[in-house]
């Protein structure tokens, strides 16, 4: 929507939004109708946040999530790639696997943590697995969609200057698929980044998730408050720097 | 049956025989890979002595309890956001933010506020199954061919005909993709609690099976998980195509 038929007011709205909700949930907080603590005040949460900011023991624990997202995003976009270029190169495999790859795509990931554990203990190369597996059918679904979509006189002309396969895939298919895989690896992050923190909150030593699970534990509820905002707004950051990166790329020389 | 459908059937088969052999020769531990035929075996005893059955219509309730109430607080939701432009425009893009934000890490605040209890699994599907309603349901009715409202106005019709008769059956196939994704999303969120939480059922009957060590009985309630979730997906999927063929 463009500015021009921006109905006024919407700023208006939004601000008296913002402020309306965090008074409401101050008046839930002192109202007493739920347990003492369950909802702490805007002001308790506010120093838990400025307590976990300015302390040591965030950022070890966001250095440990940040690698297992970091790793599990990479096998999972790598893997992802791999396997949707393959799908869309042999389109009889595509249509074998397609429906497999689609009833995966949609069920909780979670339950597969159980099987990570189990091959790679109950560390962070679980939490790793868990992320890459969550990472990988975004990729995969996007990919093997784009490869249907290059024009098939690019593949003509690979064909014809007798390509080998890895030449198809470096010279005419992956430049072709530049925007599938940003959309792709956009969703992805996404979900790698839940894997993980759901991952470390069910079973683990260290991260994020069990962080936010200790301070549950020890119903240090504002702490845990100040948590969760800091891990949304990580997220969308995270979120908002793959459209950036994906912006530049296709304005830049294709 | 269609040839792709029979390769896949025939790899999926191969592919539980490799992991027999593998079992069976030796080369990979039972206590990592369960052997499909006794994968096959532990569905009769997760029936029978773990009641599968009943926790499959526990998380079954649970997703149509949590659908139904984000259809009810959804759909007039939606409306309103059609209805007033401003605030629908204002909080279109919050909307979409939420809808792809990573609503199930905001457990643990419910769960101090509602205990390990079914408000709480039902409250998480209905937060997450909700947003997808309200966009969808927004986006539905904004996207009414002008022709049709023309049509009305032509007839002089009333606003309220207008309404229930013009513009609600032209929104039903947007608003059923919502309602759809809705149920996606619930479903797997409310599994995904279940398992966090060993609370409830199919999710929590997989957390229990690990820390059983009951190897098989896990395998076995994840491939039913997979299965009974794809079947859902499925025929609402057939349904969506019903309704955009009307």
């Amino acid at each position: 929507m463009t500015s021009r038929d921006k109905p006024p007011l919407v700023g208006a709205v939004r601000l008296i939004t913002v402020v309306l909700l965090g008074l409401g949930w101050e008046w839930l907080a002192r109202s007493g109708l739920l347990y003492e603590g369950v909802v702490p005040t805007v002001g308790a949460v506010a120093g838990a946040l400025w307590r976990e900011v300015s302390g040591a023991e965030l950022y070890r624990h966001l250095a440990i999530t940040g690698a297992e997202v970091g790793a599990g995003f990479v096998i999972g976009v790598s893997g992802g790639t791999a396997a949707g270029i393959l799908l869309g190169a042999f389109p009889f495999a595509g249509r074998v696997m397609q429906p497999y790859v689609n009833a995966l795509a949609t069920t909780p990931k979670i339950i597969f943590l159980p099987i990570a554990m189990i091959l790679f203990g109950v560390g962070p190369a679980s939490k790793v697995a868990l992320g890459a597996l969550s990472g990988f059918f975004p990729v995969v679904l996007s990919t093997a969609a784009g490869m249907l979509q290059i024009r098939a006189v690019h593949i003509k002309v690979g064909r014809a200057f007798n390509f080998s396969g890895a030449q198809m895939v470096t010279k005419v298919y992956l430049p072709s698929l530049v925007w599938p895989l940003i959309t792709g690896m956009r969703l992805g992050l996404g979900v790698t980044v839940i894997g993980v923190l759901l991952g470390e909150v069910k079973l683990s030593s260290g991260g994020l998730g069990f962080m936010a699970i200790n301070y549950y534990n020890h119903f240090q509820i504002a702490g845990l408050y100040a948590l969760l905002i800091l891990i949304f707004l990580l997220a969308v950051s995270a979120n908002m720097l793959m459209t950036a990166i994906g912006n530049r790329l296709a304005r830049g020389p294709s | 049956m269609k040839r792709p459908t029979l390769v896949g059937l025939a790899g999926l088969c191969l592919l539980a025989l490799v992991f027999e052999a593998l079992v069976a020769l030796g080369a990979v531990s039972p206590l990592t890979l369960s052997r499909p035929s006794s994968m096959v075996l532990a569905i009769g005893d997760l029936v029978r002595e773990e009641s599968l059955i009943r926790a499959m219509l526990t998380t079954f309730g649970q997703t149509f309890a949590a659908i139904l109430i984000a259809s009810a607080v959804g759909m007039p939701l939606g409306f309103l956001l059609y209805r007033f432009r401003t605030f629908g425009v204002a909080y279109d893009s919050w909307l979409g933010a939420l809808f792809a934000a990573p609503l199930i890490l905001l457990y643990p605040l419910f769960l101090v506020i509602f205990g390990r209890t079914l408000q709480m699994v039902v409250f998480m599907g209905v937060l997450t199954g909700a947003i997808p309603i309200i966009i969808h349901v927004r986006q539905g009715l904004l996207e009414v061919q002008p022709i049709f409202l023309n049509v009305a106005r032509a007839f002089n019709a009333s606003a309220a005909f207008t309404f229930w008769r013009v513009m609600l059956p032209a929104a039903v196939p947007t608003v059923f993709t919502g309602v759809r994704l809705g149920l996606v999303y619930a479903l797997v969120n409310i599994i995904g609690i279940e398992f966090l939480i060993d609370y409830g059922g199919l999710g929590r009957l997989v957390s229990e099976m690990y820390f059983r060590y009951d190897v098989p009985g896990m395998y076995a309630t994840i491939v039913f998980i997979i299965l009974i979730s794809t079947t859902l997906f499925w025929l609402l999927a057939r349904v969506q195509n019903r309704l955009r063929r009307l």
